[in-house]
């Protein structure tokens, strides 16, 4: 096959691979989308194999049987609640395959460079390689370490080692004067930069990842997916491919946009999520420890409410994934909804630990997404709505966000579930949300808690709707 | 400490001031509650259930009151009829009494409560605070009396509420005007609404139009500028002018309703006379008009309070006992009112209470404090206007002068826009930078990755929130596009290094392409309409 038909090969896949994204616009769209990315990469598939740069058949065939048949064993059997640390092991495969091709490139005896512009083509050659390992490491341990907190293998709060700013500014300089060896050294010689770099790179992975807390996990997420996409692009750059430049930046886009999104939807400052240690700030969690007092009702009287309700709105958080009730939650939904009841979904864009986390459990459990609203969509509707049941979520619905300028999460857009007419929260106990801000919300006259387990309560509603 | 309810001496008083229910959590509290016998009869609660909540029952009304430290009661003390004594003499030195006590129209029940040295808490000077709201006997038992006016009227009406055209023949409509949308009116407004009738309602408080329009009634209104809301929420007397616009548009709604609920009251006033006799005159017959002020003389002018009369053909309902009309209901909420309560008062829940007078609720209801009159309480704050702007964020930016905020204001832009232009200039000398010194293979790399760049982010911003987990799976899958990389590197005949770190490379982005397309896949079938 000819380089000819390799390009076409490419641009065909790039294209397929923009209608994929573009698809995802809409739910009616998005299978389609899938499929065009599928076909995509087994068109780039087929070509590279196919061309006179693959010979080497037999190790590639049992590579990729073994990973096909896990790959698909793991997709299989994935619950969805743990999508989040699916994608993040999935991204961590992303960083350790740029790493080792990026190693492969260097070590490859076969790189010449030519003609009058040698000298600069080696250098950026070398700088490409460079930058792919280093974005690599990053993404591999982050993700692994993201994955281990997502899986609670390791403690979702934020490690604040002292004078973390500094160590990281410092591993920061170590790489950019190894990289000055790296580059600067003789033929094959600047392996151990190289490598001693890929090592900080891989301690600055975790420490990074270590020292954001368990709210930010949207954040990092997206990030991740974002570095897992620049490190495609960068091997791309090395092994001047344009397909992978190209994939590489729309993966890279993709996370960022998403980051962009998710520290938007928390107020909060790319920089300040990425240097970690939210609600370690203290002193101002304390404030107004008097807050008045809560009114307890039952699963019952809270069956009861959402009956005689005209329009209910259902606010899931993170508590809804943890405590498996999604499923629960449609039973309800579906025999409000035969009793006459207007129920929707009020999804506030940080939900969960990954972007679009709520929406996909409650496709899983069967809830039309018609009825699943955006936060734009829906806070308008809060006035005329009856009954808000709130299960497990707290900081996306607290109005100290709108009305306390001292508060930590103060102008981060919330969901204005105290405008309804009676809000149920459903609550383990009084223990602040991740950002360890106190809830005013608790404290309205129009709020009822409902403690105990967010599964074993809804169990109870569904038992008395 | 031990809570007494006895049984409710006053003339045609149903209720009791304990439940089977209540009792219970007035027991989790740490508190021994008994009643006298047949206490919860009339409010079909029998003295059964009481034992089952583990209630003491007590035969003799004296031992009840001598034994109790805390009385609960609906009424205020009264004359016992069988035991020809006054309830206050019943009882203990030094007790404590909560029930209703209206302090302001029984000065002299007050001296004989504080001679016995009691500290009483009266729930109807509960403030009218949000806090408080839960133990607000008054609003509670308004919410019955409201529904109750409505099956009042609906018994002396002589015809549906609802409209209906059946065979035989057309049915209109009953029109319903209710005067005064508190807790009673707007309650009064959903019964008589969720029996098909026509409801409109008037109030001076324009703030209330809202939640009369909420419960799908028409809101009057006055083509007339008076703000008519006071101290606690409550209505206030309002001028002449706007009485006699008030009185017009009565005029004229009178001819027109089948019924009139009126409630209107203001606070330590006679209830103000809204419906005169000419617009009784004017109702057509059969129509009936329910006076839940009756108590305080009556909205309606013909109204005699306590009696049902029919004046020019028009039924006057003076009741005053709408709530005791339904004592199981009313029972129920009061007996919880009073739970409220004592859990405030209670706040170590061991079952001794502790009147604590810094509490701004403890202190309003508390009329008497061992022996002590301590009515009335200092004035409560006034009520918040509905979406008070919170005061400006730097308190000297109020003080100063326009031009100096506005100079305040600048500085803080300026660098803004200067450090994006500084961004930009450097960006784009580092671009000139690397164009001059790089080749062009690069260069041409480089395009294609801006532009790609730039795709994405057209296209990312289109992609629905909702779908934001497929996307990031979906980016997944294809950034496992890395894998080419791999599959140029694994045929390498020099070294076999390169194969081995490639192989491996493959074995982990396969991984991805596989499992980030079939979970997509997975995801993407589980959304449906």
């Amino acid at each position: 096959m000819t380089e000819g038909i390799l390009t076409t090969a490419y641009i065909a896949a790039s294209i397929l691979f923009i209608l994929a994204l573009g698809g995802l616009s809409h739910q009616e769209t998005a299978r389609r989308g899938n499929i065009y990315g599928i076909i995509g990469m087994a068109i780039a598939l087929i070509a590279v194999i196919a061309s006179e740069f693959v010979t080497n058949y037999a190790i590639l065939a049992v590579c990729i049987a073994i990973a096909a048949v896990i790959g698909i064993y793991v997709a299989r059997r994935v619950q969805m609640t743990q999508m989040p640390e699916l994608v993040a092991i999935l991204h961590s495969f992303v960083g350790l395959a740029a790493v080792l091709i990026g190693f492969a490139s260097y070590l490859d005896p076969t790189t010449h460079f030519e003609g009058p512009d040698a000298e600069v083509a080696k250098t950026i050659h070398e700088v490409e390689i460079y930058l792919g390992v280093l974005i690599g490491a990053v993404t591999f341990t982050g993700s692994v370490i993201a994955f281990g907190k997502l899986s609670a293998r390791i403690s979702s709060k934020p490690l604040a080692l002292p004078a973390r700013h500094w160590l990281n500014l410092g591993l920061g300089l170590i790489c950019i004067w190894l990289g000055v060896l790296f580059v600067g050294a003789e033929e094959h010689s600047g392996f151990l930069p190289l490598l001693i770099m890929t090592l900080i790179a891989f301690a600055f992975g975790v420490h990074m990842v270590m020292a954001i807390g368990g709210a930010d996990m949207p954040v990092v997420i997206s990030m991740l997916n974002s570095y897992s996409g620049w490190a495609a692009a960068a091997t791309g750059f090395m092994l001047s491919n344009d397909l992978l430049i190209v994939t590489g930046a729309l993966v890279g886009s993709s996370g960022a946009i998403l980051s962009y999104i998710m520290c938007r939807a928390m107020n909060r400052k790319f920089l300040a999520v990425i240097a970690g240690g939210f609600g370690t700030a203290g002193g101002t969690t304390a404030a107004g420890g008097d807050q008045g007092e809560v009114v307890a009702v039952s699963a019952d009287e809270t069956a009861a409410l959402l009956k005689d309700a005209k329009r209910v709105i259902i606010v899931p958080g993170y508590g809804m994934a943890v405590a498996q009730a999604q499923h629960v939650i449609n039973d309800i939904t579906r025999k409000l909804r035969d009793q006459g009841v207007e129920v929707r979904f009020a999804i506030h864009p940080v939900a969960g630990r990954m972007p679009g986390h709520m929406n996909v459990l409650l496709a899983e459990a069967k809830v039309p997404y018609d009825i699943v609203m955006e936060m734009d969509e829906i806070n308008e509707d809060f006035p005329d709505t009856d009954a808000v049941l709130v299960i497990g979520a707290n900081d996306i619905v607290n109005p100290s966000a709108q009305i306390d300028p001292s508060s930590p999460i103060a102008g981060m857009p919330v969901l204005e579930v105290w405008k309804a007419k009676t809000v149920v929260v459903m609550k383990r106990s009084m223990a602040t949300g991740y950002a360890g801000v106190q809830n005013p919300l608790f404290f309205e006259d129009n709020t009822r808690m409902l403690f105990g387990d967010a599964k074993a309560s809804v169990d109870a509603i569904l038992a008395s709707v | 400490m031990k809570i007494g309810a006895p049984r409710e001496v006053h003339p045609g008083e149903n209720r009791v001031a304990v439940t089977p229910d209540t009792a219970e959590q007035l027991r989790k509290l740490g508190f021994s509650v008994a009643i006298e016998a047949g206490a919860g009869e009339k409010a079909h609660f029998s003295d059964d259930a009481y034992r089952a909540a583990g209630v003491e029952v007590v035969e003799d009304v004296k031992a009840l009151w001598a034994q109790s430290d805390i009385l609960l009661k609906i009424h205020a003390p009264e004359t016992h009829p069988s035991e020809h004594l006054e309830e206050t003499e019943l009882l203990r030195e030094g007790g404590t009494l909560i029930s209703f006590i209206w302090p302001a129209q029984h000065p002299e029940l007050m001296e004989q409560l504080a001679a016995r040295k009691a500290t009483v808490l009266a729930m109807d000077s509960v403030p009218r605070i949000s806090r408080a709201q839960k133990l607000d006997a008054l609003s509670s038992m308004a919410n019955v009396a409201g529904y109750r006016a409505v099956v009042e009227a609906s018994n002396y009406f002589g015809r549906f509420f609802t409209g209906q055209v059946t065979a035989a023949g057309k049915i209109p409509p009953a029109k319903v005007l209710i005067i005064g949308a508190g807790v009673a009116g707007l309650a009064a407004l959903g019964a008589a609404g969720a029996m098909g009738a026509v409801v409109r309602a008037f109030d001076t408080r324009p703030e209330v139009k809202e939640q009369v329009e909420s419960m799908g009634a028409e809101f009057l209104m006055l083509d007339f500028e008076e703000e008519g809301g006071g101290e606690g929420g409550y209505a206030k007397v309002m001028s002449e002018e706007f009485i006699k616009a008030e009185m017009e548009l009565f005029a004229q709604q009178a001819k027109e309703v089948d019924i009139i609920i009126t409630t209107a009251l203001i606070p330590g006033k006679p209830a103000p006379k809204l419906i005169t006799e000419a617009m009784v005159e004017s109702m057509r017959d059969g129509s009936v008009i329910v006076d839940l002020a009756a108590r305080q003389g009556g909205n309606c002018a013909l109204c005699e309070p306590g009696e049902v009369v029919v004046r020019r053909g028009v039924t006057i309902v003076g009741e005053l006992d709408l709530p005791s009309r339904l004592p199981t209901q009313s029972s129920q909420l009061y007996g919880t009112n009073l739970r409220h309560l004592l859990t405030d008062l209670t706040p170590d829940k061991d079952g001794r209470i502790v009147v604590n007078m810094e509490d701004e609720v403890i202190r309003g209801t508390t009329v008497i404090k061992d022996g002590e009159i301590t009515w009335p309480p200092p004035p409560p704050p006034p009520s918040p206007k509905p979406q008070a702007t919170p005061p400006p964020a730097k308190a000297t930016a109020t003080a100063a002068s326009p031009q100096s905020a506005v100079s305040e204001a600048t500085p803080e832009k300026k660098p803004k826009g200067l450090a994006t232009a500084a961004m930009m200039g450097v960006g784009l000398l580092a671009l000139l930078g690397l164009g001059s010194v790089a080749p062009a293979d690069f260069l041409a790399h480089f395009t294609v990755f801006v532009l790609a760049c730039f795709v994405g982010y057209m296209v990312i911003w289109n992609v629905t929130p909702a779908l934001h987990t497929p996307l990031m799976s979906v980016t997944n899958a294809i950034s496992g596009i890395i894998v080419i990389g791999a599959l140029l590197q694994v045929s390498n005949e020099q070294s076999w290094l390169v194969v081995v770190l490639a192989a491996i490379s493959i074995l982990i982005a396969t991984v991805n392409v596989f499992g980030g397309f079939y979970v997509t896949q997975r995801m993407l079938h589980m959304f449906r309409k």
